[in-house]
């Protein structure tokens, strides 16, 4: 699930015109069995995620998870300290007074649960990852600005970069990168 | 896209990707520092050291030297705390809310307003803590196993609100941080500054802009943004009921809750006001966020401000149809007591001058609106000096009764809260991207393909 391309395999970067020429050569690609696609681009592009096949995100699991854990934990502390751990009488009113330990279990699976979203988005993208050999192309500094990027990945036997050089530069690509191995 | 009668899109048409990228991030990487902005980090600055003498002198002397007395135990500081965390809740609104219903408009406003939100909450939350009396102690809010085996009460709405405002500032810090790591990263490519460079990248955490990367963030943004929805609400609902729950006269009412929300986002959505005006002007910044822009939050601000005056006509109504002496002269101390003043002036800020934004040309003009905002920040302020310390003033005993008179160290420290808003904003807008840059490039895409 998290970052692919660490390894030294041999990588082709190629920067497409607009964000149509790369989801049409994302398309054109995505059936070979010995590469593999990852494309990048300035904004979230409307289901080029599908045609990568990365799937979907596990993303709404791990909050759940945040947050049922957050306001689970919260409701049994408040019961534990206001039954057993330091019960006081306040005019005669149940210590197990649930209407009033509502809005600290609301706001701890909130509070949780933001948490793991935020730590869930940095798990699954293998990030904090200072440096990656793609920083390496200088161009590649566009795709955080008005370049669309895709990278292809040699992962069978072949190690062969040169027909799908040519294979990309056939689909549209603007320029082609051998990505160095760092 | 949004609005049946748009004159103008959102984002100009002759805009794409490159050039919005580079006039964002040229505010911050390529503009000289200004001799404005120098200035007005001075005064910034000014205002901090007035800050921290205040809780010096505090901290020196005690709480004593404000204005509190019995029986109005609660003065400026907790008004200043329900003013400052009611600005903060534009923020959230606009960045979650205005998300969820797909109100495209917010994507040129949300990162500032959130900044004002995170700025404003750090604000709020000095004052209970130092209105303490024992801040060094401020920690036993916090349920921990301490040594002398006493826990926090839970059955006390204080403590829910200890919860509330500090959910909600971590919830709107890990918001504004998560929605602001592709811009860092936009910075980090194009700055030419090395070291800049280098500082953008480790902030950014080393994003790059993969389809996998915004797959996730996507996800997790929006939810973030369900979350962040109900947590608005609950925030001021909270400090409501600090006030509610107990039974002090004017206090003692279920109408509390939505009437706080709604002044929340009137004042919330005033100051958001105040900082994009000037901000659009000095940063040239009016093709990102356009008239059309400033047209509709006025409409938000109306809308809110009615909200807020049906809150106060019920309050009035409510007390007069109980029937309880007491709770009638209440009312009439406000009316006609010795603060008449601030309440009459309540209802010329909240409930007359906005009416004046049912015009169009009103809502379109900034300097009109940017006056009308200013006095409804002070309109909201002095509601909240009403409903606190003018409740506490007149007691249910007459013996009690005494007045309130902020002291030096009242408005000193209220100032200063002033100086830390505007050096943290200051700062903010001269260090990171103020407008999303990623959202923009997203909004132009949207608006050349009418597919999407």
């Amino acid at each position: 699930m998290s970052a692919s391309h660490d390894d030294a395999s041999p990588t082709l970067l190629a920067r497409f015109a607009s964000a149509d020429d790369l989801r049409s050569a994302a398309q054109a690609l995505r059936d070979n069995a010995d590469i593999s696609l990852e494309a990048y681009c300035p904004f979230p592009i409307e289901g080029l995620a599908e045609t990568l096949g990365h799937g979907s995100s596990p993303m709404p699991k791990i909050i759940a998870i945040g947050g049922v854990l957050g306001g689970v934990s919260m409701y049994g502390l408040e019961y534990w300290i206001n039954v057993y751990a330091y019960p006081l009488n306040i005019g005669g009113r149940p210590l197990h007074s649930w209407p009033s330990f509502v809005p600290p279990t609301f706001e701890l699976t909130v509070l949780i649960a933001s948490i793991f979203a935020l730590l869930g988005v940095l798990y699954l993208c293998g990030l904090p990852q200072l440096h990656h050999r793609l920083f390496e192309i200088d161009e590649f500094r566009r795709a955080s600005c008005d370049g669309f990027f895709l990278t292809l990945e040699l992962s069978g036997a072949d190690r062969e970069l040169r027909p799908w050089r040519d294979r990309l530069n056939e689909l549209g690509a603007i320029s082609v990168w051998e990505v160095p191995d760092v | 896209m949004t609005d049946g009668n748009a004159t103008t899109p959102w984002v100009p048409s002759e805009a794409d990707d490159r050039s919005v990228t580079s006039q964002i991030t040229g505010l911050v990487l390529d503009r000289p520092t200004s001799r404005t902005w120098m200035v007005g980090l001075f005064v910034g600055l000014v205002g901090l050291n007035v800050l921290l003498v205040s809780i010096g002198w505090l901290f020196a002397f005690g709480v004593g030297v404000w204005g509190i007395n019995i029986p109005v135990g609660w003065g400026l500081a907790i008004v200043n705390f329900v003013w400052w965390i009611g600005i903060g809740h534009a923020g959230t609104l606009i960045s979650a809310i205005l998300l969820l219903l797909k109100q495209d408009w917010r994507n040129s406003i949300n990162r500032f307003a959130e900044a004002m939100t995170l700025f404003a909450v750090a604000c709020a939350g000095l004052y209970p803590l130092l209105h303490l009396g024992r801040p060094q102690f401020f920690y036993w809010l916090i349920p921990y196993p301490a040594t002398t085996t006493v826990w926090p009460q839970f059955r006390s709405p204080l403590m829910w609100d200890f919860f509330a405002v500090g959910t909600y500032g971590t919830v709107s810090l890990i918001f504004w941080y998560l929605g602001m790591i592709p811009d860092l990263s936009t910075m980090r490519d194009r700055a030419s500054n090395r070291l800049v460079a280098r500082c953008y990248g480790v902030l950014c955490l080393g994003w790059r802009n993969s389809v996998q990367h915004w797959m996730h963030y996507r996800t997790a943004y929006l939810i973030l943004a369900g979350l962040a929805t109900p947590l608005v609400i609950s925030v001021h609902t909270t400090v409501s009921w600090d006030f509610s729950v107990s039974i002090v006269g004017a206090w003692h009412s279920t109408v509390f809750p939505p009437y706080f929300v709604g002044g929340a986002i009137f004042c919330g959505f005033a100051m958001v006001l105040v900082i994009s005006i000037p901000m659009r002007r000095f940063y040239h910044l009016e093709n990102l966020i356009t008239v059309r822009h400033l047209d509709n939050m006025a409409k938000i601000m109306l809308a809110a401000g009615l909200t807020v005056s049906y809150g106060y006509l019920m309050d009035a109504w409510v007390a007069w149809y109980k029937n309880e002496p007491f709770d009638s002269y209440i009312y009439s101390n406000r009316f006609g007591g010795p603060y008449a003043a601030c309440y009459w002036g309540l209802v010329f800020c909240n409930c007359l001058l906005p009416q004046l934004l049912w015009s169009p040309w009103i809502r379109r003009n900034a300097i009109a609106l940017f006056v009308i905002s200013l006095v409804i920040n002070v309109g909201m302020w002095l509601e909240r000096f009403i409903i606190i310390s003018l409740s506490l003033h007149r007691d249910y005993l007459p013996s009690d009764w005494a007045m309130y008179i902020p002291t030096v160290w009242d408005w000193l420290l209220y100032a200063g809260t002033f100086g830390l808003f505007l050096t943290l904003m200051l700062l903010f807008v001269r260090l990171l991207p103020p407008i999303s840059i990623s959202e923009v490039r997203e909004l132009i895409h949207q608006s050349k393909e009418p597919s999407e």
